[in-house]
């Protein structure tokens, strides 16, 4: 096991501050079983939730038509939107040099959801089903125009890459719940024909500067689940546990020699990746699953890869006590195939993303597990005319859009922010990326402005500079 | 109780209580090391450089200023406001605020009490001051480094620890210049020498050995965020290993670290630039690049812009740039100003800002550098030389090509112009004009058509297409370069947004460093002069904390990507500073550099962690024992590799791909516009050292673990631990290959005792002892009862890997001692260097 010792060492991170941090923090566990490292005085309040799932919806699924009603579009369908309303928007360059702005209505209709009402396309009819256990937010902006650099800003707080992510601070800053799976989890899957285009980038998940035991681990979709987490063919659990105590008996021989508490911690490392040799596949072992939880999540939730997979397993991560799980669907980047496309998205992700939430109700979790949903941004309430084809699909749109939350601490049955009869301009409430991210950090019992890290000589924190608590999504 | 400065006083500060630090403490406060930390950290945010964010107009970081303000009175502290404000209770007066985050301790207050009893002195930031060269402590020491580690020792009453076993030292300095181990022969040739210098012949032949610039490159690439791909969408491949084999070379023929520096800065603006002067500025280009669809490229060419300044700012500056991108820095005297006229330097790039596309697997953005090895060198001079040899021929063919014409019968001569055609009467006498005329005709419009025909002619041409088109193949190396081919004008960036144009700046190093020489070009061969002039405080300290951080796993200051006034206090900043000027005297020679440092007894005492040790000195500050360092994940695939004897030792080249889990890039196989197939090597080229391994910036080598993502510039040496680690070296085909291959290559050595004293002699550079054999004896019975027992799974577990099996062996064994050569390669004496 760890021992206190073993923090008193000089051969790992950095000492000084941060192991004396560390060692703080290990006089708490007894107090506080469910985190194992948590820096000290964190979490600094009661956190509403205990676990975060994120559902990433990349390529940026189109507000206009899915989550924010503008009859106007539909009133004025192919004039041009008032140059009044377009402002100085910087938009991508495969729009910004356009002569002509045409409003393009939904494509579907919307109708009411659950005792709150809520308005919301009848391509989601599940997600209208947990209508009343939502938080709809319809002023969300950004100012970045393209994917990568979106993506990026949510999950680090910067476009460009390079800081951690925000499930990285998580377990940076609370530690882990379940020393037996990793602390941060991602998986990934996409759109069935590939229509998307959108990559996964390990930058979108990444430690930054802080200690490299934070990055997420991200399962895979095909091969093992977890990277070498499986014995090589012609070793066996038994034959593994064998070498390991007449490896362990080694180290401890080396331990007397060579009295560095480092030792130790490497014995209790391998102990570890034993018992994660185990219980990777346990939590990935559906047969307990009753048939009609694994009927919730929809047709999908046995193939491997896709999206409704991937909730199911995070509904077991949220169970094992996983800081953050973070799903990555690429599916939404619709520029030309809107009519198409946005249909078949959101087949394969509305009944699965509803259900996870269910799921998480009916076993007790939702309450301390916030779930979130949304992309890196909108899309243009004009159409886009790719390539001289026609008005087949929308650009990219930063300057608002749509998320829903749920769980955790949010306020249920609920909208929050307003946008113009376009759906152009937040008019009310905004919530830019930056107090998304503090909102997300607040519910977990951590104020975002003082959890920081001290790299080339500055605090950094998640939200940089910038980023207000949102209080009117807390319930 | 330690003197100021020692390491001592922060763990004295949290554990102790500083109350009774400081009564007691007789030495005056130093600004420097004690005041100005507190300052910095609580205070500078909003009254210190940056003077937008500046509250109440008062400045704390300049002493007039804070006068000027009545933030204190020198001499008496208690009507000084500053004093007061920290000890207020009222939330109004507090200082720092409660929103601030920030707490100033009782100690810490008492620190500033006694500072401003003592008259309230400042002193310029340490390593804002041109280092000069301290005198050594006269304790004896022969190596300048042992007398200064050894006189804070002795003030703590401490003392080096004895030298480390030989064996392992061989090791510790073999892997530290090659990051190889020794080999068993080399371990015993060391051990057969004892004559008095026998240490330092090892390590001239180390620093000889060309694996000496394989290893030391690795720290270059974590700062140059090196990778061989773009990063983002398509995320296309790029030669940039080329400027890599470069550095190689240069490490390895020791270039002074100026010349080094220059080159990578500015080699293009060099007189007479050679095509490796231009190579080396490849170093300004290794970020990554936007080719997403949609964006905009000048937004994207300002995300390198900024790169490029962080990134040669942590390089050879020690400080934190980034930080006056939007304002004027809130701890080092660096305004916005200064950050753009650092950033006009590289704003000259004749480049777009975003990679080119096309159907080849590489996307690269201008200027270019064609580089070819030199065997496309050798093809294409072939080529060229066939193409020549046939084009001396081509006016003789063209006459006689012209005089077939003219003796052709009129209807074979194709359209003629009508005032040309009496000039072809036959028996007509020409005149010298006609005769050029009628050639420029033949010339114009019929020689094309004869060109096609004719064999000889065809040939030609075919020669000329054979040249075009080698130098256009896929793998026809083109290097992104610098060059200052474009004028731009630079503007200061209203918060650094590219669109928010202030005043324009031209180009200008930082103002509170020494100036510009005069006759220094204002460019970024300038720049590189600069950082070389020798009252620059920083550059050599800089560089010379770095290295004593490759060999002591810590810079002297730790926090090596910044030296700037929010740095870690040295441990040892006399030593620093004699070092810094050292290699600044000595003409910036790296190898001697860590020559110095590797023969030191510092260096070279054990590192055997005692219980007194370890309570007296937790951190090992003093350096009173040598650390135990884990390898990086890169060394400890090699160090598999060359144990087994599976190392293929060549040297340079493009990038391989060894052994990953299946499709490892298959997150990014989305895209249709390429191939993301992992295109696994074949043979030799699955061995080679893991630097040569492809590294794709969007997903790294999954093997190598806890490495920098090769994103951004990255300095410093932080180690983690996590079970994954374990896995990826328990269950990696690399390792397992590696195993059953040192299993083979100790068959021979007779019994098992032999083979496994052998196998461990080839992973940890010594032989084992105490128990260790009768562990390892355990080890290995315990794993042959296991393949006895299951055949299938001995030859299951034999399969692992594409080199051949020695039949001879008999499976079981074969199998037993894989099993146990792969545990031994994870010893934590393997993983770590002793």
């Amino acid at each position: 096991m760890l021992t206190r010792r073993s923090f008193l060492n000089a051969g790992v991170q950095g000492i000084g501050t941060v192991a004396l941090s560390a060692l703080l923090s290990k006089d708490l566990f007894a107090a506080k079983p469910d985190a194992l490292g948590a820096l000290p005085g964190l979490p600094h309040f009661a956190p509403k939730a205990k676990r975060v799932i994120c559902l990433w919806q990349g390529g940026g699924p189109s507000h206009v038509d899915l989550f924010d009603q503008k009859p106007t579009l539909a009133k004025e369908a192919g004039k041009d939107i008032p140059a009044g309303i377009r402002g100085d928007t910087r938009l991508s360059s495969m729009s910004s040099g356009y002569a002509k702005w045409p409003a393009v209505p939904a494509i579907k209709p919307f109708a009411r959801h659950g005792q709150c009402g809520r308005e919301l396309s009848t391509l989601i009819p599940h997600i209208g089903s947990i209508a009343d256990e939502i938080c709809v937010v319809r002023s969300m902006n950004t100012e970045a125009v393209n994917h990568a650099p979106g993506v990026t800003f949510f999950m680090t707080g910067s476009q460009i890459p390079g800081r951690p992510a925000v499930g990285a601070w998580l377990s940076y800053g609370l530690g882990t719940m379940n020393e037996d799976l990793p602390a941060y989890v991602v998986m990934t899957s996409s759109d069935k024909t590939k229509t998307c285009g959108q990559l996964f980038f390990e930058h979108y998940w990444s430690n930054g500067f802080l200690p490299g035991k934070h990055q997420g681990v991200r399962f895979r979709g095909v091969g093992e689940p977890v990277p070498y987490v499986g014995n090589p063919a012609g070793v066996d659990r038994a034959a593994r546990r064998t070498m390991l105590d007449d490896l362990q008996a080694l180290n401890r021989e080396h331990y007397a020699a060579a009295g560095d508490p480092e030792i130790d911690t490497r014995i209790s490392q391998y102990e570890m990746a034993f018992r994660m040799q185990a219980s990777v596949p346990d939590l990935l072992d559906f047969r307990n699953e009753p048939k009609a939880v694994l009927e919730m999540y929809g047709p999908d939730v046995l193939t491997p890869g896709s999206f409704a997979n991937n909730c199911l397993i995070a509904r077991r991560l949220a169970e094992r006590g996983v800081r953050f799980t973070q799903l990555m669907h690429a599916g939404w980047d619709q520029h030309n195939n809107l009519f198409t496309q946005l249909e078949l998205q959101c087949r394969d992700t509305d009944q699965p993303s509803a259900a996870l939430v269910k799921d998480l109700k009916q076993r007790g979790l939702l309450d301390d597990t916030l779930v979130i949903w949304g992309g890196e941004f909108g899309r243009t309430p004009f159409g886009q005319n790719q390539q001289g084809q026609g008005y087949k699909g929308r650009d990219h749109f930063g300057r608002a859009y749509s998320w829903w939350l749920a769980g955790g601490g949010v306020k249920k049955g609920h909208v929050y922010g307003e946008t113009d009869d376009f759906g152009w301009n937040v008019v009310k409430d905004s919530v830019h990326i930056h107090d998304m991210q503090a909102t997300l950090l607040h519910l977990c019992g951590i104020n975002h402005e003082a959890l920081t890290f001290r790299y080339q000589g500055r605090q950094f924190r998640l939200t940089d500079v910038h980023g207000k608590l949102v209080r009117g999504l807390v319930a | 109780m330690p003197h100021p400065g020692s390491p001592l006083p922060l763990l004295a500060t949290l554990c102790v209580g500083a109350a009774t630090l400081s009564a007691e403490s007789p030495t005056p406060v130093d600004f420097n090391t004690e005041v100005r930390p507190i300052l910095s950290e609580n205070c500078f945010y909003c009254h210190g450089p940056d003077a937008n964010k500046r509250k109440a107009k008062l400045r704390l970081d300049v002493r007039a200023d804070a006068l000027a303000k009545k933030a204190f009175v020198p001499g008496d502290p208690a009507t000084s406001e500053l004093i007061k404000r920290l000890a207020s209770k009222d939330p109004e007066e507090v200082m720092p605020p409660p929103d601030a985050h920030r707490t100033v301790t009782p100690a810490q207050r008492e620190t500033l009490r006694r500072w401003i009893a003592e008259g309230a002195a400042y002193q310029e930031h340490w390593a804002f001051v041109t280092p000069v060269r301290p005198p050594l402590p006269p304790n004896g020491e022969k190596n300048p480094i042992d007398a200064f580690v050894v006189a804070k020792l002795a003030a703590a009453r401490l003392t080096l620890s004895p030298e480390a076993p030989r064996a392992t030292l061989l090791r510790r300095v073999t892997l530290d210049l090659t990051g190889l181990p020794p080999t068993p022969a080399e371990t015993a040739a060391f051990l057969a020498d004892d004559s008095a210098d026998a240490y330092e012949k090892q390590v001239d032949r180390l620093l000889a050995s060309p694996r000496y610039g394989e290893r030391m490159v690795l720290p270059w690439l974590d700062a140059a965020r090196y990778a061989d791909s773009n990063g983002f969408q398509q995320d296309g491949d790029t030669f940039q290993w080329v400027w890599r084999d470069w550095l190689v070379r240069q490490l390895n023929a020791d270039l002074p670290f100026d010349r080094l520096s220059t080159e990578m800065l500015a080699g293009d603006l060099l007189p007479d630039a050679t095509p490796e002067q231009r190579l080396a500025t490849a170093f300004n280009r290794n970020h990554i690049l936007n080719g997403e669809g949609g964006n905009i490229a000048e937004e994207q060419r300002f995300v390198s812009l900024f790169d490029r300044v962080d990134t040669t700012a942590t390089t050879w500056l020690g400080m934190t740039m980034a930080c006056a991108q939007c304002h004027d820095h809130k701890y080092d005297p660096l305004t916005q100003k200064d950050y753009y006229g650092w950033l006009d330097a590289f704003n000259h790039a004749p480049e777009r800002g975003v990679p080119g596309g096309g159907p080849s697997r590489f996307r690269l953005d201008q200027p270019l550098l064609e580089y070819p090895s030199p065997a496309q060198a050798a093809q294409l001079a072939k080529l060229q030389a066939d193409f020549d040899a046939r084009n001396r021929d081509l006016p003789a063919l063209q006459n006689q090509a012209y005089a077939a014409w003219l003796a052709k019968p009129a209807k074979d001569r194709g359209m003629t112009p009508k005032e040309l055609e009496p000039l072809l009467a036959p028996d007509r006498k020409r005149t010298a004009a006609e005769e050029k005329q009628l050639r420029a005709h033949y010339n114009k419009n019929v020689f094309p058509e004869d060109r096609k025909r004719l064999p000889a002619l065809q040939a030609l041409d075919a020669a000329k297409a054979a040249v075009d088109k080698f130098k256009t193949t896929a793998d026809w190396p083109r290097v992104m370069v610098m060059s200052d081919a474009t004028a731009r004008d630079t503007h200061v960036l209203d918060r650094g947004a590219y669109l928010s144009k202030k005043e324009k700046v031209t180009f200008a190093t930082p103002a509170f460093l020494p100036p510009l020489p005069a006759d220094a070009p204002r460019n970024r061969l300038g720049l590189a002069r600069w950082l070389f002039r020798p009252e620059h405080p920083l550059t050599a300290r800089v560089q010379v904390n770095r290295q004593w951080q490759l060999f002591f796993g810590k810079g002297i200051v730790r926090t090596s990507e910044d030296l700037g006034v929010q740095s870690e206090q040295p441990t040892h900043r006399e030593l620093l500073d004699w070092l810094a000027v050292e290699f600044r005297e000595g003409g910036w020679k790296t190898k001697s550099l860590q020559r110095l440092i590797v023969t030191s007894r510092t260096y070279r005492q054990s590192s055997q962690v005692t219980p007194a040790g370890l309570k007296q000195d937790p951190e090992n500050k003093l350096l009173g024992r040598s650390p135990r360092l884990r390898l990086p994940s890169l060394l400890l695939r090699d160090v598999a590799l060359a144990a087994s004897g599976l190392l293929t030792e060549k040297l340079g080249g493009a990038p391989v791909y060894p052994y990953m889990p299946p499709a490892p890039w298959e997150s990014l196989a989305i895209t249709k516009e390429r191939d993301f197939t992992y295109p696994t090597s074949q043979g030799p080229d699955l061995y080679r050292r893991s630097l040569y391994t492809f590294w794709r910036r969007t997903i790294a080598p999954v093997n190598l673990f806890d490495t920098s993502a090769r994103q951004a510039c990255r300095v410093r040496i932080s180690t983690t631990s996590s079970p994954l680690h374990a896995l990826t070296m328990l269950n990696d085909p690399t390792w397992v290959e590696a195993s059953r291959a040192l299993a083979q290559r100790v068959w021979s050595a007779g019994d098992d005792a032999r083979r496994l004293a052998q196998a461990y002699q080839l992973v940890l550079g010594r032989a084992p002892t105490g128990r260790e054999p009768a562990l390892l004896a355990d080890l290995l019975a315990h794993q042959r009862a296991i393949y006895a027992a299951d055949p299938k799974a001995a030859a299951a577990l034999l399969a692992h890997g594409a080199s051949p099996r020695d039949p001879a062996i008999p499976a079981t064994e074969h199998a037993a001692l894989t099993a146990a050569c792969l545990a031994l390669f994870n010893l934590d004496a393997a993983i770590t260097r002793d």
